[in-house]
C-alpha cells in the first residue's frame, strides 16, 4: 500500500493579529497617558477617606514641601499668562515677554517676587539651571498678611474674574501647621474659605459609621 | 510559534544538473517582540490608572470680628481635641482645659464615638486645635477622622495660651521631645 509521506511541520501559528492589537493597546496607553508635571518639590500627599476625585481643570494649586516651602502652580496656560501679566503690572516686576513666555512654560513657582524675573530669565540649556529651578526657596508667606502669596492668590482670582477657580492646596506628610495655616491665612485674606486639600486615597477602616454607611450605600439599604 | 513563513519548501524538482539554490529562511521570530510590547502595556496600565489622587473638602470660617458673632458651644457638647507633637493627641470633653486627658492616634477615634454616644447630636461639637508642632499629616488625619466618625459638625481653630501651656506641662511630665 502506498503510504503518504506527511511532512512534518513544526505547527505554525500565525500571531500577526495578536501583535497588531497588542501594538494597538500599546500606542493606546501611550498617547492616553499624561505624565505628572515635573515639579520642583516632591510632596508626599496623607492618605484620606475622601472620594472625591481632583478637578484637573481650573485649579490653582499652592504645593508645600516639608521645608515650608511654597509653590504655586496653575493647569492653564492661558490664565497662567493672565496672572504673569496681572502680576507684572501690579507688582512691577518688569518681565520681558520671553521671561512670560517661559512662565507659561514652566510648571510651578517658588520664589520671592524680587527673585522671579532672575528665575525666568535662565537659560534652559545651561546644566546649572536644573539645579538652581530645584532650588528654588518658596514664595514668602510666613506674616500674618499673607506675605506674597497673598498678591499671587488675588491676582489669580482677578485673572480668573467671574468664573469658579479651584483651590488646591498639597502639603506633604511632615510639613509643619504654621506653614499650612500661613497658606490658609493667604486665601483667608483673599475672602477664599473653601478648598480642596490634595490627598491619597484609602478605605474607611472597619466597623466605623463612614464604613458603615458606605456599605449601605452599596447594598441599596436605606 | 510565532512566524512568518514565506519559504515555499519543496517546489517542483528542477531539471537535472540544475543545483538548487538554498533557500535563507525569512521566517522571524516574534516572541520578543510581543514580550516587549506586553511588558510595555503592562507598565502603561499601571501608572495610568494607580496614581489618582483626591481631594479632601475643606470649609474654613470667616473671621469674625465680633466675638458674639461667634457660634457659641454648649458645654456638654464640646470635645477638643489638640494635635501635639511627635503625633501625640491630647483631648478634654467640655469647656475646661484642664482635664485635659492624653491619647494617640489610634485610640482618639475611640474617644470620639463614646463622646458621639452619650450626647445629643446636636450638640456635639468637635473643636481640632493644632499646636505649633502639629504635622499636616496630623492634621489631614484629624479631619479625616471627622469623616470617618460622621461628625456633622467640628471646626478647626487656633490653639489658646492656656491649652498651649498645659500641653507643655503634660509633654514635659511625658518626658516627649
Amino acid at each position: 500500500m502506498p503510504s503518504v509521506k506527511l511532512k512534518k511541520h513544526a505547527p505554525v501559528n500565525d500571531m500577526t493579529p495578536f501583535v497588531d492589537i497588542a501594538f494597538l493597546i500599546l500606542s493606546f496607553f501611550i498617547m492616553a497617558t499624561k505624565f505628572k508635571p515635573e515639579e520642583p518639590v516632591e510632596v508626599t500627599t496623607p492618605n484620606s477617606v475622601s472620594s472625591i476625585i481632583l478637578p484637573e481643570k481650573d485649579a490653582f494649586m499652592v504645593s508645600v514641601d516639608k521645608d515650608g516651602r511654597i509653590f504655586v502652580s496653575v493647569d492653564n496656560p492661558q490664565f497662567r499668562q493672565l496672572l504673569i501679566e496681572n502680576l507684572n503690572t501690579t507688582r512691577s516686576l518688569g518681565l520681558t515677554p520671553a521671561e512670560m513666555k517661559t512662565f507659561v512654560n514652566s510648571a510651578s513657582v517658588g520664589v520671592p517676587f524680587n527673585q522671579l524675573k532672575g528665575l525666568l530669565a535662565l537659560d534652559p540649556d545651561d546644566p546649572q539651571t536644573e539645579r538652581l529651578i530645584k532650588q528654588q526657596s518658596g514664595i514668602p508667606c510666613a506674616d500674618s498678611t499673607g506675605g506674597e502669596l497673598f498678591f499671587w492668590v488675588r491676582d489669580a482670582l482677578n485673572a480668573y474674574a467671574g468664573r469658579k477657580l479651584n483651590l488646591l492646596i498639597k502639603a506633604d506628610n511632615y510639613t509643619k501647621y504654621p506653614d499650612f495655616k500661613n497658606i490658609l491665612n493667604a486665601f483667608k485674606k483673599n475672602d477664599q474659605n473653601k478648598f480642596l486639600l490634595v490627598t491619597s486615597p484609602e478605605d474607611a477602616p472597619e466597623g466605623t459609621a463612614l464604613a458603615v454607611t458606605r456599605q449601605k450605600q452599596i447594598t441599596g439599604e436605606k | 510559534m510565532a512566524s512568518i513563513d514565506t519559504g515555499g519548501g519543496d517546489g517542483h524538482k528542477k531539471g537535472p544538473g540544475v543545483k538548487k539554490a538554498k533557500k535563507l529562511s525569512t521566517t522571524v521570530d516574534m516572541t520578543p517582540m510581543v514580550d516587549l510590547g506586553f511588558l510595555l502595556i503592562t507598565f502603561f496600565i499601571f501608572t495610568s490608572t494607580m496614581a489618582q489622587p483626591t481631594a479632601m473638602n475643606l470649609f474654613m470660617p470667616k473671621d469674625v470680628d465680633k466675638p458674639e458673632d461667634q457660634n457659641k458651644v454648649k458645654e456638654s457638647g464640646a470635645f477638643t481635641i489638640m494635635l501635639g507633637k511627635q503625633d501625640v493627641v491630647y483631648y478634654y470633653e467640655g469647656l475646661d482645659p484642664t482635664k485635659i486627658q492624653t491619647a494617640t492616634f489610634k485610640t482618639i477615634r475611640d474617644e470620639i464615638i463614646r463622646k458621639r454616644q452619650s450626647t445629643n447630636p446636636e450638640d456635639l461639637v468637635v473643636i481640632i486645635k493644632p499646636t505649633e508642632h502639629a504635622t499636616y499629616k496630623n492634621t489631614v488625619d484629624m479631619l479625616d477622622e471627622m469623616t470617618i466618625n460622621e461628625i456633622k459638625r467640628y471646626a478647626m481653630v487656633d490653639i489658646s495660651k492656656v491649652e498651649n501651656e498645659l500641653i507643655n506641662i503634660t509633654e514635659a511630665a511625658a518626658g516627649i521631645e
